[in-house]
């Protein structure tokens, strides 16, 4: 008995039990339009054929196979298996649920689908740690469960969906929400990138003007993100109004600009003091060797210090990445675009399908931006294919 | 030392007048309001907007340290050693998660007002402490925990007189991260009529009215730089006597 319980996973153990209390929650919810409260509806009513009941039992399976401790292999099985029965239960049972629910009936995932998805992905997640994958296989697996979300989204079943529906509905402002998200998260990265890699590299050089920026900048990263959006509005419809030229170069109080300066101004302290640290983490001996064989301070910045502190560098630039993202939502209500749009218009409306349709592309492009950033962090590491 | 303490007095002066005596800024904001527009925002008390605000915050934070901390020191015990690479994992893939995407998210189940904001800003809060407590006390010196068990202490009286002791500057940094967070994310909440200052500067957006957003805008900001500096000066403080 002592040998079964000490070959069992602890993790999985956690999965299994908080998976089978979410089984018994509502998995999806029907309502009758799209602002009205749905009516939670279980696993157990939607399974009533061959199809949904292997469905179910792969996601039975799954936690089970989770469960064994010495077989990474056939923990990430499971974890593959349960999310395909999963996300298949959805895809059959929407439809059926919608059948003579009326014209404007509507389907949602409730929270044990959610709760499942989690506790599957972390069940995912744990197993592929017990890997340690390398930098590319970790780029490919990225690749492959991209694919497998996106033959999910183009399924006859997921359309049905209720957040489906509303993407359907608005699929071009979509699209411009995209866009504009991007640009915004990008374009305020990109900058960040020109003013602080100088910035930094300059404060590195001069102790007395690190003590006068890095304090700024960590001040601003303080400010409430909603403050500095909003106070960006005036100080830029200021700037438009009487700096010549500043309305014709496209700065405006209104819409894409403030929302960018914000960003700029929250991206610099991770951009800057990285920038900082990486230079700073050279070596003293690598320093000597390179001062020893005459090479001039522009020579050692180019070919030592910056070559070894880029792992650094690029760990500034994922918090970034990251934060922007986030932080670009707000945007939205200020007229700057991006998801934040359809966030803030489902929070008015009182359309739940209207917020996801905002919240999760955010919350994947972020995710999906942080195993990006994580490969190439790794990448430049010096050995990074040698150590784990 | 000097120049910086007399900033302070000063911001904390303009702060409190901001906050308790809003008319006398009349003649500073006007030029910013429509014209014939209101110029100080009067549909509540700003100090009461405060005071449920910082409220908010003060809950969640409280909460999130008592759980994260347990949770820190329930993974770092060899019982709980099985569930650190898990615990990691849902850190990092946690904190990428944006605040609002999280509070947008918690409205769905719910409702609307200070409950989901609450709760929001309670999970957002629990990461960076767990971090940082984890850290904390994973990373303890081991002549100091072989001291600890050289004079006979128990497990309970190394946690409770040690490692917490020598961890907690670092858990002050998670703290203080997650306050940050949560002063801007609180701000958010009143999109989701949670009673915060956010609602001064949502009027703002909503009317035009410049003198609204930047009225809101100050106080946040300064509440905000006043409690960060306020937590940074009190782990230098302690850091200093730990290095003592």
């Amino acid at each position: 008995m002592k040998r079964i319980g000490a070959q069992l996973s602890p993790p999985g153990l956690l999965f299994a039990v908080t998976g089978l209390a979410l089984l018994q929650a509502p998995f999806l919810s029907l309502a009758p339009n799209r602002i009205a409260l749905g009516e939670g509806v279980t696993l157990w009513r939607l399974t009533d054929g061959a199809a949904t009941a292997s469905c179910v039992l792969a996601i039975l399976a799954g936690f089970a196979l989770g469960l064994l401790r010495s077989r990474p292999a056939l923990r990430l099985a499971g974890a593959v298996l349960g999310l395909i029965g999963l996300l298949g239960l959805v895809v059959i049972s929407a439809p059926a649920l919608l059948e003579g629910a009326g014209e404007y009936a509507r389907v949602s995932p409730a929270a044990g689908f959610w709760g499942l998805l989690v506790v599957m992905t972390l069940l995912l997640a744990d197993s592929l740690t017990q890997f340690r994958p390398r930098p590319l296989t970790r780029a490919l697996l990225l690749a492959l469960g991209l694919g497998a979300v996106a033959i999910f989204l183009r399924s006859d079943g997921i359309s049905q969906l209720s957040v489906m529906q509303e993407y359907a509905a608005r699929s071009d402002a979509f699209m411009t929400a995209t866009r504009r998200h991007l640009a915004l998260a990008f374009g305020s990265l990109g900058a960040a990138a020109v003013i602080g890699f100088p910035l930094g590299i300059l404060c590195h050089r001069k102790v007395r003007l690190r003590g006068a920026v890095l304090p700024v900048l960590s001040f601003l990263q303080t400010i409430p993100s909603l403050a500095m959006f909003g106070i960006m509005i005036p100080i830029l419809g200021w700037v438009a109004a009487n700096v010549p030229g500043a309305s014709e170069a496209g700065i405006a109080g209104i819409g894409f600009t403030p929302a960018f300066f914000a960003l700029l101004l929250y991206s610099l302290l991770p951009v800057v003091s990285n920038t900082v640290a990486g230079l700073a983490s050279t070596p003293a001996a690598a320093r000597e060797a390179a001062r020893g064989m005459g090479m001039t301070t522009g020579q050692r910045l180019m070919r030592v210090e910056l070559p070894l502190g880029l792992p650094v560098l690029l760990a500034g630039l994922r918090i970034v990445l990251v934060q922007n993202i986030g932080l670009a939502v707000i945007a939205g209500l200020i007229g700057g675009g991006g998801y934040g749009s359809f966030v803030f218009q489902g929070l008015n409306q009182t359309a739940t399908d209207l917020i996801l349709l905002g919240a999760l592309p955010t919350v994947l492009l972020a995710l999906v931006s942080a195993v990006v950033m994580d490969i190439l962090v790794d990448l430049a590491r010096p050995n990074s294919e040698k150590s784990p | 030392m000097k120049a910086g303490h007399i900033i302070r007095i000063a911001l904390i002066a303009l702060l409190l007048a901001l906050v308790l005596r809003p008319d006398w800024f009349v003649p500073v904001f006007a030029p910013l309001a429509p014209v014939g527009g209101p110029v100080i925002y009067e549909r509540a008390s700003l100090l009461s907007l405060s005071l449920s605000h910082l409220g908010i915050v003060a809950v969640a934070s409280l909460a999130a340290t008592l759980i994260a901390v347990t949770l820190a020191i329930l993974v770092t015990r060899p019982a709980g050693a099985a569930f650190r690479p898990l615990s990691r994992t849902i850190t990092n893939m946690g904190q990428t998660f944006p605040p609002v995407a999280v509070l947008a998210l918690a409205v769905p189940i719910l409702g609307f007002g200070t409950g989901p904001t609450l709760v929001a800003l309670f999970l957002y809060g629990l990461l960076p402490i767990f971090e940082n407590a984890m850290t904390g006390l994973s990373t303890l010196p081991s002549a100091t925990m072989e001291a600890a068990r050289g004079i006979g202490l128990n497990r309970w009286q190394r946690l409770v007189r040690v490692e917490l002791p020598l961890a907690l500057p670092v858990i002050l940094t998670g703290i203080r991260l997650s306050v940050v967070i949560a002063l801007g994310t609180a701000t958010i909440g009143s999109t989701v009529a949670a009673r915060t200052l956010g609602e001064v500067i949502i009027a703002g957006l909503l009317t035009n009215n410049t003198a609204y957003v930047v009225q809101g805008g100050l106080i946040v900001g300064l509440f905000a730089a006043l409690i960060f500096d306020a937590m940074v000066q009190l782990e230098a403080r302690l850091a200093t006597r730990m290095g003592r």
